[in-house]
């Protein structure tokens, strides 16, 4: 039951996108369209469970004063393993993110669990936090790559929905992204504060 | 010519932060002032610049010869990280009144994704070179354009968002939400420049 709250926790109240603001150049850089969005959320969800579980197992044996360096080197791993995978397995996407891959790495949302959880809970819990993050992080980024998608290409995670005569090109260019972004925080402040 | 090119191309057409999306969190975070935002734009050019040239070396002589390429990511991030500390270190040595203006921004660009960035594009090679050859003085002065690029978006957006403290904007909108949307609105005007550098080229004749 803990554990499950620990889950729910990093998906709705401590979202790390519309909540605690973090980790803005992957979501604003890889939105143009639904699929780029849940790609890149679950790559960073991914490096997120190995990072929090793994640092967890470790943290006893990570001196205090180089901790930092310690966790960069551990995510940083963890990031090269998956930019193997991904261009092994999915070439396609991986064009499509580029550079936002290895970005990974200074994603803060990642570093910012594994200093402000991993290093202070077992490694389940820290797993479950690494999946609740993600999962909340996965579902901003797919949430907005849906509705850029949607008013900028008139499709729905690649199938045609609105003529093209209807597309406001806008939402997929960079300007769209700021703005769409912008609103979304909007709304999610306007719901937090009817339900406090 | 192209040297030009590639200067105008990455401070307005390409500019880093409104249309490549990197450094977005200080782009964010420290432009409530227009005083801390040039202070910010300084300190990442400095760092940006000296890391372009540690990791452009580190990959041509040692991760290229020795077939080390996939340390690539993890390597680099150590370089940065030691040389923000090295800097940081040196600069209270040898200059206290740069360290007095910089020192608080330099932690904070360790995690600046436009250093790491940058550094990969110009190390694979992966930037627009105007068709120039990918070399050492191409890349820095890249890296260079692209600091200018971001220091400038940087100041703009931090006077707009001085002004945006004397307006009174709807609650839910506050804070993030408005500096998103006003990002978005520099990053439109910013649209405006694309296809100035084909306009420069044919007008000198290229």
């Amino acid at each position: 039951m803990k554990y499950f709250k620990t889950i729910t926790d990093g998906i709705f109240k401590g979202n790390p996108t519309f909540v605690l603001l973090l980790g803005m150049c992957p979501t604003l850089a890889t939105t143009s369209s639904a699929m780029n969005g849940l790609g890149m959320g679950v790559a960073t969800m991914f490096v997120l469970i190995c990072s929090n579980a793994f640092i967890s197992l470790l943290k006893n044996l990570i001196p205090d004063g180089v901790r930092i360096p310690c966790y960069i080197v551990v995510i940083a791993s963890f990031v090269t393993i998956l930019q193997m995978l991904i261009q092994a397995y999915l070439p396609e996407l991986y064009r499509t993110l580029g550079i936002f891959i290895p970005l990974i790495v200074v994603n803060c949302i990642i570093l910012g669990r594994a200093e402000a959880f991993a290093a202070k809970n077992n490694v389940l819990a820290s797993l479950c936090d690494g999946l609740g993050t993600g999962l909340g992080f996965t579902l901003a980024l797919t949430l907005l790559g849906m509705i850029r998608e949607f008013f900028g290409k008139g499709t729905f995670f690649g199938t045609e929905i609105l003529p093209s005569s209807c597309n406001m090109l806008l939402f997929v260019l960079a300007p769209g992204a700021f703005i769409t972004l912008g609103l979304l925080i909007a709304v999610v402040n306007s719901i937090r504060k009817n339900q406090a | 010519m192209e040297y030009f090119l590639i200067v105008i191309s990455a401070i307005f057409i390409n500019n880093i932060v409104l249309s490549q999306f990197l450094g977005i969190c200080p782009f964010l975070g420290v432009s409530k002032k227009i005083s801390t935002a040039a202070g910010m734009g300084i300190a990442v050019t400095f760092v940006l610049v000296i890391s372009v040239i540690v990791t452009y070396a580190l990959q041509t002589w040692v991760l290229n010869p020795l077939g080390l390429g996939y340390l690539q990511t993890i390597l680099f991030i150590l370089v940065i990280a030691g040389l923000v500390q090295m800097l940081e270190t040196v600069l209270k040595k040898v200059s206290p009144a740069l360290y007095q203006a910089l020192g608080i921004f330099l932690p904070l660009i360790t995690t600046n994704c436009c250093i790491l960035g940058v550094s990969i594009l110009v190390s694979n090679g992966n930037y627009p070179t105007q068709g120039l050859e990918p070399s050492l003085l191409v890349g820095v002065l890249y890296a260079f354009a692209t600091a200018a690029g971001f220091t400038m978006a940087l100041i703009i957006f931090a006077g707009i968002r001085e002004q945006l403290d004397t307006v009174k904007i709807p609650e839910p909108m506050r804070g993030m939400s408005i500096a998103l949307i006003t990002a978005g609105l520099l990053a439109m005007a910013f649209m405006g420049f694309s296809g100035v550098d084909h306009g420069i080229a044919s007008a000198l004749g290229h």
